[in-house]
């Protein structure tokens, strides 16, 4: 099973290399990842999708609790939550292909934020499974290179994840 | 009033500040400023090892043995990763050391300079948790915060990484002691959830045939006096782990020995058909459980322990409470005490009763007491068992006794019944060969004028017999009882047993030295024994007067052939277990 986890991490030199390496050498599997500072510039926030079973997930949060500089960690998947990712995604686009694109993008509601003579930059935002279709509406070989930012995640309604 | 200190002055004040009287380590480029300013103090005293992972067992050794953190100092690069082995032992037993490295001044930190390595990156996976100092002010305050961290919760080592830089004479600072550490992200738990422990004695008093299983968590915690008392209310049997031993009397008539993979047969078929396990600070290690599948099918588990993530990692704990062992316990004690004045049948003493009769007929058949155990060697050659014995005779069971890892580790752990906790110091969890010696010193550091023994065997010692020269520089009078069967019997053993006699690399026959000439070329007194006639004497004068200010090397030639039993069956369930070799083949257990 799928899960997404918000930590809340002391915004300290090493402490992300704490959290990704008890990843590695607990033998669990890190999917996607994005950390970046909160508006308290002592915490950074990462968010981190794991596949495991509910025991295995329990682990993992019992094993980052026990980490000194994770002042907290929350299983999003437990409860009605928010995810988006960010993709930016550069394509080959030429001849009557570069109107094709264009339409695509529009549906998936994405925006071209860079055009050159031969290719488009698109950003697409959204969950997970909106940019994977996004890359499968795509032909695979225009696709020229795919950035994305992994999840990020948050509670939905008044419940927040602070100190 | 706070006074103007250098960097490496803070660093040895703090210490200073925090009780520290010994430091175990080496000097090297990185730390001379640190070893000069050792040199103008005279409360804590430095003792200089022979090889930097000596000096963490010392550490180590020194805090199983008090409950206080032991601190290492050692340089950069190679210093810092011999210390590893030592930082990562400490951890899987979870005792609180201290290590401080040395390192490259910061400027030149991660241009490969000379003796640099990545400390904090190395030791990552084995500590509670590191710093690495980028100034010099913050020392006071890291220091203090790596003492409470350390000594606090599930008790760990801590790794400062101290760049040259931040040592610099040249350069002072306010010294002030911090009073207080405060860490928004860690507190450990102070107590158990009252209502899990009424759970907890709700279901242990209506167990029928109940297992208490305690284990290092019981030492680490000081919690052998209320886990004793609880045991002793209610009348149940107690096992320990192999780091529990002493956490419960010994040689009390409920305890039924150590558990696991050489764990005694009636502890071992205790717990296979026990229907409640009472789990304290143990956390079900794969040498106790055997195959987790078939891990006692009828019991329901309750299991307390300081570390939540210990709790249901390999066995599902049906009633889990997360707290300090010795808090906790009083508290299940109390609400014991309270149920049973209220109702003294809350309690099926004929059950119990029942049980212990079936307790008391495995212990009979195939207890470590039972005679196929005691019979002579060949030719009367020595038994290991007889010298652990007699060990244990001659000190009146009132010995520190620390081991390295093998057959003579069991054979410590099976036959010297410790009386009380702090007193049996081994490497359970990493099984460091070369733990035993530099340990003991540690100990002996900790306890001068207790008598202290190490007993090991040659291929362990062989690994940090380089200390006997620490040894003689700080007249420490550790006995080392050498158990000598010329191979590494463990593994010769697993050979015997599961790879048909192949003995690949596991003997070394013709190249051993001669360890009585070898320790007595340290300075030391040696021994050789090689039959069971003299070996009472040869100990009643090892542990007696004579020898009372002598480290005294004892090479004990025992008998080559003998196994350590019993021993589980691989991937069985607890009650699968080969209790002697009869005709030359390891027989398997099949009924009962």
């Amino acid at each position: 099973m799928r899960r997404l986890l918000a930590i809340l991490l002391e915004n300290e030199a090493g402490a992300l290399s704490r959290v990704i390496g008890l990843f590695a050498q607990r033998n669990y599997n890190i999917e996607t990842l994005s950390v970046a500072p909160t508006e308290d510039p002592t915490l950074s926030r990462l968010t981190l999708s794991t596949e495991g079973d509910e025991n295995r997930i329990e682990q993992i949060t019992k094993h980052l609790n026990r980490l000194i500089e994770v002042v907290k960690v929350v299983d999003l998947t437990d409860g009605d939550h928010i995810e988006r990712e960010l993709m930016m995604i550069k394509v080959r686009a030429t001849g009557e292909v570069r109107d094709e694109i264009k339409r695509a993008s529009e549906i998936f509601r994405g925006q071209i934020i860079d055009v050159a003579r031969d290719a488009y930059t698109i950003q697409l935002t959204g969950t997970s499974d909106k940019l994977d279709a996004f890359i499968r509406a795509m032909d695979e070989a225009n696709i020229l290179e795919v950035v994305r930012s992994g999840v990020s995640g948050v509670g939905r309604g008044e419940k927040i994840l602070s100190l | 009033m706070s006074e103007r200190l250098s960097g490496g002055e803070m660093l040895i004040r703090a210490l200073q500040d925090e009780g520290v009287e010994h430091v175990f380590g080496y000097p090297g480029g990185a730390v001379l400023h640190i070893y000069d300013a050792i040199f103008k103090q005279q409360r804590i005293e430095h003792i200089l090892v022979r090889h930097e992972q000596a000096a963490t067992h010392m550490a180590d050794g020194y805090a199983r043995s008090t409950g206080k953190p032991g601190v290492v100092l050692v340089t950069s690069g190679p210093g810092a990763t011999n210390a590893v082995t030592g930082i990562a032992t400490a951890y899987m037993d979870s005792t609180p050391i201290i290590v401080i490295s040395g390192q490259v001044p910061s400027g030149v930190i991660g241009t490969d300079a000379f003796q640099e390595t990545d400390m904090v990156g190395v030791s990552r996976p084995v500590v509670k948790h590191s710093y690495l100092v980028r100034t010099a002010s913050e020392i006071p305050q890291i220091v203090k915060e790596a003492f409470y961290i350390a000594c606090s919760g599930r008790p760990g080592p801590v790794v400062i990484d101290v760049p040259k830089d931040a040592t610099d004479p040249s350069v002072l600072f306010d010294y002030d002691h911090p009073q207080s550490v405060s860490l928004r992200s860690y507190a450990p738990a102070t107590r158990g959830h009252r209502g899990q422990i009424k759970k907890a004695v709700d279901a242990m008093l209506g167990a029928k045939q109940p297992v208490i299983y305690a284990g290092g968590g019981v030492i680490q915690g000081d919690a052998a006096a209320p886990l004793t008392r609880l045991a002793r209310r209610l009348g149940f049997p107690v096992t320990n782990t192999l780091m529990g031993l002493g956490g419960f009397p010994g040689d009390d008539d409920q305890f039924l020995g150590m558990l696991g993979m050489h764990g005694t047969f009636e502890s071992n078929m205790a717990m296979h058909h026990a229907d409640l396990i009472f789990a304290v600070g143990a956390r079900f290690d794969d040498r106790v459980t055997n195959n987790p599948g078939k891990f006692a099918p009828e019991a329901k588990i309750v299991h307390l322990d300081i570390d939540p993530a210990s709790i249901s990692k390999i066995i599902n704990a049906d009633i889990p409470i997360v707290g300090p062992a010795a808090e906790a316990l009083a508290e299940i004690d109390r609400v014991a005490e309270r149920r049973l004045e209220a109702d003294p049948d809350r309690l099926d003493r004929d059950a119990l009763a029942a049980w212990w009769k079936r307790i008391g007929d495995w212990r009979d058949a195939h207890g470590l007491d039972h005679d196929q155990r005691h019979r002579s060697g060949l030719n009367g050659t020595l038994l290991p068992q007889q010298v652990v014995q007699a060990v244990y005779r001659a000190t009146d069971g009132q010995a520190f006794v620390t081991s390295d890892v093998g057959q003579h580790q069991m054979f410590a752990a099976q036959y010297y019944k410790f009386a009380e906790p702090r007193r049996w110091i081994n490497s359970g969890g990493l099984g460091t060969m070369g733990f035993g010696l530099p340990a003991a010193m540690g100990v002996q550091f900790a306890h001068p004028g207790r008598a202290v023994a190490c007993i090991t065997g040659e291929g362990s010692f062989m690994m940090n017999m380089q200390e006997l020269s620490t040894c003689m520089q700080y007249a420490l009078p550790i006995k080392i009882i050498n158990l000598n069967n010329q191979a590494l019997g463990m593994v010769k053993q697993w050979q015997d047993m599961q790879y048909g006699g192949r003995h690949s690399h596991s003997t070394y026959r013709d190249a051993l030295p001669d360890f009585k000439a070898l320790t007595e070329s340290f300075g030391h007194v040696a021994y050789r024994i090689d039959a069971l006639a003299e070996l009472d004497d040869v100990m009643a004068d090892v542990f007696g007067p004579k020898h009372k200010d002598d480290l005294v090397f004892v090479d004990a030639h025992i008998d080559p052939e003998e196994h350590v039993y019993p021993m589980a069956v691989k991937g069985g369930a607890m009650d699968d277990m080969v209790l002697e070799r009869i005709d030359g083949r390891d027989d398997i257990r099949e009924d009962v």
